[in-house]
């Protein structure tokens, strides 16, 4: 209570400070109920459309099922792991292991994983229907929009492996190598299995990416509602399904059913990343 | 030998990066700049007439649309980012902090989309009640609504970076300006955060570039018209937007100028990135 009191008094004193602080306050109060009022609010109008119906394997204008949908967003989510992840992780092998750290040939590794980052998705998505869809003449298909998000999440898994792997204490190398272990077991058998938490932090990341992405996917995967039947067909994700059903308007009911079901997904998937990294960092301390 | 053969399989997967950020620029400038060129440069990127059925392709509407949404969402995004980063990083008692941390870290993860329709359904009819009371008219989808919802967007991006900035000056900072008098505030606004400058600019360009390079939520809230506006209650259309829009009908020259148009935003974004590495690397330094 005296410290109250006594903050109090201070800012009789300076009336310029309790101004300040105000706006702090009122800053503050702003950004957490605008961002709350957003989540509270799609889960409250939503949640009262979600219908069997909309789970139903075969979308028809009658039910718009987002199950097509949803199982396309799996199929892509896993086929752009599949392409980044290994080149993701061993890149960052090559950079946190192999490569000395004044390598020029690093440094241009590190300008154009930095561009990578920076870049907005619909510019992937004009690159991936240049390249993928028009150049390899693969046409609107899951394979192409996975490989276009392949490249955009690239970065992120690079990034996170690296911290990954930096986390791992050289004690553990120099160990490994005094057992008389060559590097390749040393990374490994060693280095690699205690990253793993991290990289699953970063990998379960870029999952929240592609499950959220939509200009990017448009023009490369197409904006089909069938469940595919190879991956050479086109075919929409959830987001890309969110936006068609609102831009259309149509569907309003089904379209906020359709955002609460996505940002579940993503809130959901983000915090298990934020999870397992803060698992990882407390058995570190 | 499998040492070696590993070693050459793990620099080849680094060269992935390289190869990508190449292949992006070729294939943009190879298929924009032809476009651009038989439009003519002046007429492309200075033109005020988008009208692709009449062969004309003035992309000016839209790149002053892009910069418009992009003012208007540093306007209402940066005071309200620094000022709540200021309240993570000196105010915020212990106890709530981890929650809204999370918070925003989770925040910053919503697709665009949903953030469009968030928009879409409750900042357009808002903004269109507030348009008519004030007698300015608009339908709601404008200037003013992009710009709101990108403010809103770009927020967790600026705090989570102002707030580590600000929590990486020394404390010695603060307490030395306590300890000639000032008050919490004034050690805070004139010493702390004066000191975590560089990294609080980083922050907003940061912010600037998922500004300008944001699609679907714009598409869904500014209205896109393609004509230059007059009042920020009108509709505008961004660079992104009129990739989206026109990209899945386009042919010929009109999808060239498209392209075209991918090429310029592309642009804007590397200048944003090369400020960033710079502001980063100054901030090591200094």
């Amino acid at each position: 209570m005296d410290n109250l009191k006594q903050k109090l008094s201070a800012y009789k004193k300076h009336p310029g400070s309790l101004v300040v602080m105000l706006l702090v306050m009122f800053a503050s109060l702003i950004t957490f109920l605008v961002l709350f009022f957003l989540v509270i609010y799609i889960l409250a109008k939503g949640i009262p459309h979600l219908k069997p119906s909309l789970f139903s394997f075969t979308y028809t204008s009658e039910n718009v099922s987002l199950m097509p949908a949803l199982i396309n967003t799996i199929i892509m989510t896993l086929l752009s792991l599949l392409i980044a992840v290994p080149f993701g992780i061993f890149s960052a092998i090559y950079l946190i292991e192999y490569a000395s750290k004044k390598n020029k040939f690093v440094s241009i590794i590190r300008i154009t994983t930095e561009t990578l980052t920076g870049i907005p998705s619909i510019i992937y998505g004009l690159f991936g229907m240049l390249f993928f869809v028009t150049k390899l003449q693969w046409g609107f298909s899951i394979l192409a929009g996975a490989f276009t998000l392949a490249i955009m999440i690239l970065p992120l898994i690079m990034k996170t492996t690296e911290e990954a792997l930096k986390s791992v204490p050289d004690s553990f190398r120099e160990g490994s190598f005094g057992l008389g272990a060559g590097k390749l077991r040393t990374v490994f058998r060693i280095v690699l299995p205690s990253a793993i938490p991290g990289i699953l932090a970063g990998i379960i990341l870029a999952v929240g990416r592609i499950v959220g992405e939509t200009a990017a996917l448009i023009y490369t995967a197409g904006t089909v509602t069938k469940i595919p039947k190879g991956v050479m067909e086109s075919g929409r994700t959830l987001a890309v399904h969110m936006y068609n059903l609102s831009s259309e308007g149509l569907y309003m009911d089904q379209a906020y059913a359709t955002a609460v079901v996505l940002l579940v997904l993503v809130l959901g998937i983000n915090t298990l990343s934020g999870f397992i990294a803060k698992k990882l960092t407390k058995e570190r301390s | 030998m499998k040492e070696k053969i590993m070693k050459g399989v793990f620099l080849f997967a680094a060269c992935a990066s390289i190869l990508a950020v190449g292949l992006i620029c070729y294939f943009l400038l190879v298929n924009g700049i032809p476009g651009m060129a038989k439009i003519g440069v002046g007429k492309f990127l200075g033109g005020k007439i988008w009208r692709p059925n009449n062969d004309e392709f003035g992309i000016l509407p839209m790149i002053v649309g892009s910069l418009y949404v992009t003012a208007g969402a540093i306007i209402f995004g940066v005071p309200i980012g620094i000022l709540t980063s200021v309240f993570m990083a000196k105010y915020c008692p212990k106890t709530i902090y981890r929650p809204l941390k999370t918070a925003i870290e989770l925040l910053s993860g919503i697709p665009s989309v949903v953030y469009g329709f968030f928009g879409l359904v409750v900042l357009v009819p808002f903004v269109r009640n507030v348009g008519r009371s004030l007698g300015l008219g608009g339908n709601g989808s404008s200037i003013f609504t992009a710009s709101l919802l990108l403010g809103m967007m770009i927020l967790p991006t600026i705090i989570g970076v102002t707030e580590s900035a600000i929590r990486a000056v020394p404390a010695a900072y603060y307490e030395g300006a306590l300890a000639l008098g000032a008050t919490h505030e004034g050690a805070v606004f004139k010493v702390v955060l004066p000191a975590a400058k560089s990294g609080v600019v980083a922050g907003v360009v940061l912010g600037i570039g998922r500004a300008i390079g944001e699609t679907m939520a714009v598409i869904m809230v500014a209205g896109n018209q393609a004509r230059l506006p007059n009042g920020i209650f009108r509709g505008i259309r961004t660079l992104t937007a009129n990739i989206v829009l026109e990209m899945g009908y386009a042919t010929d020259l009109h999808r060239e100028a498209l392209i075209a148009t991918g090429v310029v935003l592309f642009v804007f974004i590397l200048a944003i990135n090369v400020s960033v590495s710079l502001l980063n690397r100054r901030g090591q330094n200094g």
